[in-house]
């Protein structure tokens, strides 16, 4: 149909990749701990963890939404979720994100590409496997797309959608990569494998081995934060590749071009940066990513190390800690005393644990969306919550999928003054406590040294007005019985599995 | 509507969570998958005019989040462990099990476990709302019925005057609170109790207690709310009225009015002069405005496109039509009206206003209302659709308002299109949003 061919007649009919093993399975990573951080990281080490069920719990997140996160703001491909039309339901957020994002890169504002296969009743009793074979021809016909991605979905893995199939005689007919993404709902409880599954579908569907390389180029695995990279990387000669939100085919398939494969957070992109370095020889920075003092001076000695970095990393270190010191120390003045609690998901909350606890807070704990006692580098050096521990000292932990109930409850024992929340459906939940609650929309904000003093200022104001906080505290009673706020927060928690 | 769809307008069956978030202290428990509840949420409740989760939406809504474990051996079980879970935990008084594909597809008897639940006095009732289903709208149904059958007793006494509301879906209209509450004002105007059954002050539970003994039932949307008004007719002997149109402006709003009072033989002089003191002063701002229709909008496109809920479409095209002089281009519905419902629709636009008709396309598909407006030999249009038609009115040159999901280019608190008042704010929104666009 095309003469703009982006494979091979050859890599059409190669052996295919079977899908991403869930995150329980291939990492050992679990949902349910309540603890400290020190006694996690040690049973993390020793592989003696094990997963705590609930019996009850509140809507979490699926696998689905993280993997069309990523896929639908590559600029020119194409997302098919194969389901029933309520799937689509995030849909008008990632065109939000398309829209906005393209509005601050100066890209044109369009919508973002997405489809689905609207399945029925009827389909699920009979199949829809042509269905999304038109579904995919459809959708080529209207973009001429560089790439296709197909989204399983829980109706389509039930029922027992042959995808695969589809998807490569839909590739052989359109001489573009269509790619089938095994992110169903139910497979999994931790809804970071949707990453891995997209990042599969990228790994071994667009990208391509390097013809040339860049060693000057590192790949920043991320979401759509601004691009704070360039600041710390270009005193080094490096330049950043951010992906993959907002990124082109043609850039994910010369990923293998790159120096090295960074990540803004090691939970994000463990798949992506250990398969880009299995399958490609990129080198992955392992350590942990750059924020708070002790882990960007290692991370920036470590990509130093690993590209062709010019320019010497121990006087830019020593550079940019000296722009920031007096106006650290008069933030570290302004927070002493604050007790503060983080709730996200790792690792990225691991670095807002360092990042307050360099800005001179009292951090009283944290919680986490779930807990990876590994990566898929298998590198102990890449442990992020090791980190916080090494440097920061231990502190109270718990691991909970978005349970805002169990949060919520933690959070009013450990009475902190401010919280870091970077999951939406739970800032409103933990602000009714009355507590000024900062959401952390741009993940890059804090990033590296001058981070420190960008994420300040930011909490700085927001901590000198919570009065929407305290409105709802007053007028907005959390929808919880008192019977509940009187247990422990671990009340729900079941015995290891 | 079958076939693929690009950037839907409608979710599924269990988006009906929202309708069930928006009963005052009701708690959406979903036997589903662990994404369905937040995806829903997402896109009828936050990219969608940014409404938010309220009191049991959004991160709040307990769930069963089925793994592969249920899926292999069945979720009953879990589901009772959730169900015991929620009621110790969440502070509520009505609760509402609704289910997604996962349980539905591999066998759960969810009905079963919630009876075992209801013979307990727990008031909690099951909603079959598997995604494959079809679209919110019905699922609206679908919850509706379902609190009507399996909780609500017929009524010692008929409450006259007393009139349940059937009307703006919550969430997916994101206008839905602000339209019940100033529906809620004019029939207290000519001396009706509307019982919005959703909403800040409906009542929650004991409102819903109160529906068998209302004096009629009050219809106003094209077909969603029908088939409960038919089971309420059924079980109670409730009459209903059907006002297809969401009344907005000054025609519509009195004649809709006038309909009602007739209906609900309280067309005494009361109700008269209240119409005429609302049409006094939507006349007022209507001549004011004037000076700007009249002196400045001569730059401006005089053709309308809606794309959105067939009685939003066909309300905003009276409005335009009737009093704002501008002229219907090509209009789309999206809510997939049952069959039975489809010639009336058709009808309404054909006659929008003397010698003035409009003609529709049912669907929901960006690229089939792309480009049908690109086949029109037609002036720029102004589009009432969702933030996905920004792009084809911007490629036509004309202007864009978002009244209809998903919006995620607009705030929307309490913003109302129902009405007098609900006209003039159409037309204060649309020409604020140009005025702001232009300079």
């Amino acid at each position: 149909m095309t003469t703009d061919r982006l494979i091979s007649a050859d890599e059409l009919t190669a052996p295919r990749e079977p899908g991403v093993a869930i995150r329980e399975r291939r990492l050992g990573s679990i949902t349910g701990y309540h603890g400290t951080a020190e006694d996690l990281v040690r049973r993390s080490q020793a592989g003696t963890l094990r997963d705590r069920g609930r019996s009850f719990t509140q809507a979490g997140t699926c696998s689905s939404f993280c993997a069309t996160l990523q896929l639908s703001l590559i600029q020119d491909a194409v997302v098919i979720n194969h389901a029933p039309a309520g799937c689509a339901a995030d849909f008008p957020m990632f065109n939000l994100y398309n829209r906005y994002g393209q509005v601050k890169r100066r890209l044109e504002v369009a919508n973002a590409r997405l489809f689905t296969t609207n399945l029925t009743e009827q389909d699920t009793i009979f199949g829809a496997t042509q269905k999304l074979l038109a579904a995919i021809h459809e959708a080529y016909r209207r973009f001429q797309p560089r790439a296709i991605f197909v989204t399983a979905s829980c109706a389509s893995g039930i029922v027992g959608e042959d995808l695969e199939s589809t998807i490569e005689q839909a590739q052989a007919e359109l001489g573009v990569p269509v790619a089938s993404v095994n992110c169903e709902g139910f497979r999994s409880q931790i809804w970071a494998t949707g990453w891995d599954a997209a990042y599969n579908a990228i790994l071994h569907k667009v990208v391509r081995p390097a013809r040339a390389k860049r060693p000057e180029l590192v790949n920043i695995i991320t979401f759509i934060g601004e691009d704070y990279f360039s600041e710390l990387l270009r005193p080094l000669g490096l330049v950043p590749n951010l992906v993959v939100p907002f990124t082109t085919v043609e850039q994910l398939k010369r990923l293998s071009e790159a120096g090295a494969t960074a990540q803004m957070c090691s939970t994000l992109g463990t798949f992506l940066a250990a398969g880009l370095e299995r399958e490609f020889g990129v080198p992955e920075i392992k350590s942990p990513p750059p924020y708070g003092l002790a882990a960007t001076d290692g991370w920036l000695r470590e990509v130093a190390r690993v590209t062709a970095a010019t320019g010497s990393v121990e006087e830019v270190i020593a550079a940019e800690r000296r722009a920031i010191a007096v106006e650290l120390e008069s933030l570290r003045a302004r927070f002493a005393g604050v007790k503060a609690f983080v709730a996200a998901g790792p690792s990225h909350g691991h670095s807002f644990m360092s990042v307050l606890q360099d800005l001179g807070m009292n951090l009283v704990g944290g919680c986490m969306l779930h807990h990876d006692p590994k990566l898929d580098n298998g590198d102990p050096a890449a442990d992020t919550l090791g980190h916080v521990v090494k440097h920061y000292g231990n502190v109270r932990y718990g691991v909970c999928n978005k349970q805002s109930y169990e949060i919520v409850n933690l959070i009013r024992r450990l009475k902190p003054d401010m919280l870091v929340v970077r999951h939406p459906s739970l800032v409103v939940s933990c602000a009714k406590l009355g507590i000024p609650t900062f959401f952390v929309d741009d993940e890059h904000l804090a990033l590296g040294y001058r981070g420190l003093i960008r994420y300040g200022r930011k909490i700085s104001d927001w901590l000198r007005n919570p009065s929407i906080e305290r409105t709802l505290a007053r007028h907005a009673p959390l929808p919880y019985t008192s019977w509940w706020l009187d247990q422990a927060p671990s009340r729900f928690v079941g015995e290891e599995a | 509507m079958t076939s693929v769809l690009e950037l839907p307008t409608h979710f599924c069956a269990l988006g009906a969570q929202q309708s069930v978030a928006a009963i005052e202290r009701a708690i959406p428990i979903l036997h589903a998958g662990p994404g369905c509840g937040y995806k829903l949420h997402t896109g009828l409740g936050g990219f969608n005019g940014y409404q938010g989760g309220g009191y049991s939406g959004g991160g709040s809504m307990p769930c069963t989040n089925t793994g592969e474990q249920e899926v292999v051996f069945g979720g009953e079980d879990r589901l009772r462990s959730v169900l015991e879970g929620a009621l110790k935990v969440m502070d509520g008084d009505l609760f509402v099990v609704l289910t997604g594909c996962t349980s539905e597809l591999v066998g759960d008897d969810t009905g079963h476990v919630v009876a075992e639940f209801r013979s307990r006095g727990v008031p909690v009732v099951y909603a079959a709302t598997g995604g494959f289903r079809g679209s919110n709208l019905l699922g609206h149904d679908i919850v509706a019925n379902a609190i009507v059958d399996q909780l609500l007793e017929p009524a010692a006494q008929i409450v006259p005057s007393l009139v349940n509301v059937w009307s703006s879906v919550p969430y997916h209209d994101p206008f839905w609170a602000g339209n019940l509450a100033a529906i809620r004002e004019l029939l207290a105007g000519i001396g009706l109790e509307a019982n919005v059954l959703f909403g800040p002050n409906s009542g929650g539970l004991a409102a819903w207690r109160r529906v068998p003994a209302a004096q009629f039932n009050l219809v106003l949307s094209s077909w969603p709310g029908v088939s409960v008004a038919r089971n309420l007719q059924r079980r109670f002997g409730t009459p209903w009225l059907h006002q297809p149109t969401l009344p907005i402006g000054g025609i519509e709003t009195s004649r809709f009015l006038r309909a009602i009072t007739e209906f609900a033989g309280v067309a005494d002089s009361r109700a008269a002069r209240f119409i005429e003191a609302q049409e006094r002063a939507f006349h007022y701002y209507f001549e004011r405005a004037a000076d700007f229709f009249l002196e400045f909008r001569w730059d401006l496109p005089s053709r309308f496109v809606t794309v959105s809920n067939s009685w939003y479409g066909i309300g905003i095209s009276r409005l335009l039509a009737n009093e704002f002089g501008l002229l219907p281009s090509h209009q789309f519905v999206t809510d997939d009206p049952p069959e039975e419902f489809r010639p009336a629709i058709v009808k309404a636009y054909r006659e929008i206003a003397p010698e003035i008709s409009a003609e529709v396309t049912f669907s929901q598909d960006c690229e089939t209302i792309r480009h049908t407006l690109r086949e029109l030999d037609a002036p720029a249009p102004i589009v009432f659709g969702s933030t996905s038609d920004r792009d084809i009115a911007r490629e036509l040159g004309g202007c864009h308002l978002s009244i209809a999901t998903p919006i995620s280019d607009r705030l929307v608190v309490n913003g109302s299109y129902f009405g007098y008042q609900g006209g003039l704010r159409l037309i204060e929104d649309l020409y604020s949003s140009i005025l702001s666009a232009v300079q």
